[in-house]
């Protein structure tokens, strides 16, 4: 099945999205595309799936002009969309949900899980998915729920796959399976389409590339015609430097000093199994590891909001375990949480007042029980722009910011004052290559300035770059180091040890 | 460094875990339970407590149970310690709910010997009367499973059953019972739907829209009854369904009472609940209405439409919850007085809460609430030492016990409470 987009514009009030799109996707092949965030990506998918119908423009399937009113449409014309956060129901098997909505069923409006099963298994043999249909899905690692979700536009027939950011959350040998996977499908006959920013990996899969910025399409070209660096190009519009530059590695004395620290879950499960390390001054400590392998409780429990079960925690020296976040903040931690919608401001509040949240008691900002707003004001409006945050005034609030200038704000208020240890979770998660570059460099300019940073990320890349040394978490310990007195640095083995593989 | 904490075994740590917290609070209660049994309940002068289990009338009859009051409360003192001791010495924290729950029970155990000492006491009247009891808040706790496993909180289902009751009355003394029946269930479903309407398609609060409800049902209802109902009495009698034996079945000892000794209103709500569980987890729409409760974007793209799923089980729950009020004054007393609910509906939803969001779990939930409401009724009857006012308190100090005790644990549907807002 071909489709071929002609001329869609969408627009929502006053913003357009996609203007003037043209797209040909062809059966048994693998269309790339790229573009960084509010390219309009989400915009287009919507479009094709039916949720959105474009102001101008059309869709043409195999030569026919088609329109579609509703979500559904899209996957009834044979569209499929493998979402970046998946659909799936998280206390449902794979059966149910690969089934919902369009259920097999025996009398009395009976579920029939039995066939529902056998259809499962029977794609799963086709295209070599291997996923058990009774298993729950909140029991799954996310690889097996991605291809969950590609079952579930199987099942559906779908001759178009359309996937928006999929390897965002798979391990490098979950990326490798993945891509096994697309193969299978593109010789199935398949037309794929491939949402991404990440450069490496559309040229290794894409047949054909096409470059997506601010709505429109800025060019197409064949994997082989164009280095990274152009294409990121390309993408963002202006030259870019994807090196972190940073001074040679001269680690000063031990600051943060972790013992046996075990950290329980909720369900009192274990999240962090016994683990030591420590971060020296004027070091980059990077951890890697794939999420949900206990990154989350390590730095919360850091920061000061997460209980400790067992083990010791201790800054220049002294034992602060049990010491509250408040009492941390004013050691010099400072703390990017890893979601910073939930974690690290609150939206409906303005950037002066979000710039505060960590300091708003101080004296400098407060007078008995009423806050002195002038000089907060000051300190928002000059935090603002010493870290690039634009906005067209402090007094606005965080969610009419890009996800890149909230994430900006959130640094700048961190990096606000005379900070010891920086402990930074999924930095540049969601972020544009212009935000990214600028986080990477304030994080090493912290660095050289004396500070002991950690930094937790799922991004292999990310890591590496800026990391004087990798520690890999799996299982809630620590079970590989890299760089300084460790293994040397390779990509490779981090991703193996990420994967549970004993080196 | 890191490496070597790698190596070193994992074991045999002392670990801070949220278990060994709970079993030490479950042992403290344990112990306090204890020492009220062996300060009161066991400082009974002789006297035997007796416990008819059966009634002159029963085909088969069973012969009295009767129990020494002391020497029984002073066993189950013991029991108590060595249950308390064991949860706070405990080392893993295993068995703490399961050993809350038998303390609780041999509590109320010793409770009703020492109150029973040297008088006898029907057991099978107070079951039957724990299953009476019992069918308004099962009913409050269906309705509302129905509307939170599609994600809205009903918290109007107290305004729903009053309605049902007056609804049932009033209808049921012009038209006859069945006509008031129907109308009660018609006026539930309206209820649902208002709230339906408010809070899916008007994103009203869902607290709020059902606290209006409440508030509506409660003023409409007294007002009527106050100056319309003492002015015209014929508006306020309708005629009561009987009970129906069942063949047999009711001749059991015991259970033959409980269950099958009643009128269509306790049939009706067992009936429910087996369809209730069946259609929720066995049928292709159960299936859809779940997804809804759990990821409603996720159900949504996948073509099912989340306002018209709510609507349904929305209005759906209401018809149940004004069943259930009807039974108030069709199935026991015939006439309808001021908010005759009385909390039941807010202790349905407890029901619904403790029995973790399942028609069979809310049903079990509401027996025991209705056990706690029917044994301050009987213990009234005991001249117990225990004022009055402080036994009818027994079905909220449950009700606050079970709550406070499950919530944290037990897992609501991930999209409850929450509106759906389609992009």
């Amino acid at each position: 099945m071909d489709i071929e987009l002609r001329g869609i514009t969408k627009r929502f009030g006053e913003v357009v999205a996609n203007s003037g799109v043209n797209l040909q996707i062809k059966a048994g092949e693998v269309l790339g595309l790229l573009g960084e965030n509010g390219a309009g990506k989400s915009t287009m998918m919507n479009v094709l799936s039916g949720l959105y119908r474009p102001d101008e423009g059309e869709i043409v399937i195999d030569g026919k002009p088609v329109q579609f009113d509703g979500p559904g449409d899209g996957i009834r014309a044979g569209i499929g969309m493998v979402h970046q956060h998946f659909m799936l129901v998280p206390v449902f098997t794979v059966a149910e949900n690969v089934v919902l909505g369009v259920e097999p069923t025996g009398p009395f409006d009976s579920l029939d899980l039995k066939t529902a099963r056998k259809q499962v298994r029977e794609i799963n043999e086709t295209y070599g998915l291997e996923v058990d249909p009774d298993a729950l899905i909140e029991n799954l690692p996310v690889g097996i729920q991605q291809r969950v979700e590609i079952i579930k536009v199987l099942f559906r027939e779908a001759d178009v796959l359309i996937f928006d950011e999929p390897t965002a959350v798979l391990t490098p040998q979950e990326v490798t399976d993945f891509f096994k996977i697309v193969r299978a499908l593109k010789d199935a006959g398949k037309a794929l389409v491939f949402i991404t920013h990440k450069l490496h990996e559309i040229l290794e899969i894409a047949d054909r590339i096409n470059v997506l910025r601010a709505g429109q399409i800025v060019g197409e070209c064949l994997p082989g015609e164009k280095t990274d660096i152009e294409l990121a190009e390309m993408m963002v519009g202006r030259p870019v430097n994807l090196e972190v530059e940073k001074k040679p590695y001269a680690p000063g004395e031990v600051l943060l000093d972790v013992k046996d620290l075990t950290i329980l879950r909720e369900d009192d499960s274990l999240a962090v199994d016994d683990v030591s390390f420590s971060v020296r001054r004027n070091e980059v400590v990077g951890i890697a590891g794939v999420q949900g392998n206990g990154q989350s409780a390590l730095v919360e429990a850091l920061a000061g909001v997460h209980r400790v079960a067992g083990g010791t925690i201790s800054f220049e020296g002294k034992d602060i375990t049990r010491t509250s976040a408040r009492a941390r903040h004013k050691m010099g931690f400072a703390h990017i949480p890893e979601d910073r919608l939930k974690n690290g401001v609150v939206t409906n509040f303005t950037i002066a007042e979000n710039m505060v949240l960590n300091s708003y008691y101080d004296e400098r900002y407060s007078k008995g029980v009423s806050m002195d707003w002038n000089a907060v004001n000051e300190h928002a409006a000059e935090y603002a722009a010493a870290f690039d945050v634009r906005t067209p005034s402090i007094f606005e609030t965080l969610n009419h910011l890009s996800g890149g200038n909230q994430q900006k704000m959130v640094v700048a208020r961190e990096m606000s004052r005379d900070t010891q240890l920086m402990i930074a979770a999924h930095p540049t998660r969601g972020l544009d290559v212009g935000s990214i570059e600028y986080i990477h460099s304030r994080l090493m300019h912290a660095r050289d300035e004396g500070d002991a940073v950690l930094i937790v990320s799922s991004e292999l890349d990310e890591v590496i770059a800026l990391s004087d040394r990798i520690l890999v978490m799996f299982k809630g310990r620590i079970v590989a180091e890299f760089g300084a007195g460790g293994r040397p640095v390779d990509k490779n083995d981090i991703g193996l040890a990420m994967a549970g593989a004993t080196l | 460094m890191a490496m070597d904490a790698v190596a070193s075994p994992s074991s045999n740590r002392k670990l801070d875990t949220s278990a060994l917290r709970q079993s030490k609070i479950t042992g403290a209660i344990l112990l306090f339970l204890a020492l009220i049994t062996a300060l009161i309940f066991a400082q009974v002068e002789g006297g035997d407590a007796v416990f008819r289990l059966s009634r002159p009338t029963d085909t088969w009859a069973l012969p009295n149970l009767v129990v020494p009051a002391g020497p029984f409360n002073w066993v189950a003192v013991a029991i108590l310690t060595f249950l308390g001791v064991r949860q706070w010495m405990s080392k893993t924290g295993k068995g703490a709910s399961l050993a809350l729950g038998l303390g609780f029970a041999i509590f109320i155990a010793a409770f009703l010997v020492w109150a029973t000492a040297g008088k006898a006491f029907s057991l099978t009247g107070m079951l039957q009367a724990t299953m009476v009891r019992a069918v308004p808040i099962a009913m409050g706790g269906l309705a509302g499973v129905l509307s939170e496993r599609v994600a809205v909180v009903n918290i109007g289902i107290e305004g729903i059953l009053l309605s049902g009751a007056f609804t049932g009355a009033l209808v049921g003394s012009l038209l006859g019972n069945w006509i008031g029946l129907i109308a009660a269930i018609l006026v539930g479903g309206m209820f649902g739907f208002i709230l339906a309407a408010l809070v899916v398609t008007y994103r009203v609060d869902q607290i709020i829209a059902g606290v209006v409800i409440n508030l509506f049902v409660l003023g409409l209802t007294s007002y009527v009854s106050s100056q319309v109902f003492s002015e015209y009495r014929f508006l306020n009698n309708a005629p009561v369904f009987r009970a129906i034996n069942i063949p047999i079945l009711s001749d059991i000892p015991v259970i033959g009472p409980m269950f099958f000794q009643q009128n269509i209103f306790v049939y009706g709500a067992l009936i429910m609940v087996a369809a209730a569980t069946y259609y929720l987890f066995y049928t292709k729409h159960g299936l859809h209405a779940r997804s809804v409760g759990e990821h409603p974007q996720a159900a949504d793209t996948l073509g099912i439409n989340v306002y018209r799923v709510r609507y349904v089980h929305v209005i759906m729950g209401g018809m149940v919850a004004g069943f259930g009020g009807a039974f108030l004054t069709l199935g026991l007393v015939g006439r309808f007085d001021d908010n005759m609910t009385n909390g039941r509906g807010f202790i349905g939803l407890a029901a619904m809460i403790f029995g973790r969001w399942h028609p069979v779990g809310a049903l079990m939930a509401a027996l025991i609430f209705g056990f706690a409401d029917s044994l301050q009724q009987k213990m009234a009857l005991l001249q117990t030492p225990i004022p009055s006012e402080f036994l009818a308190m027994a079905p909220y100090i449950a009700t606050i016990v079970v709550v406070a005790g499950i919530v944290g644990r037990s897992r609501m549907p991930a999209a409850d409470g929450k509106p759906y807002i389609k992009e």
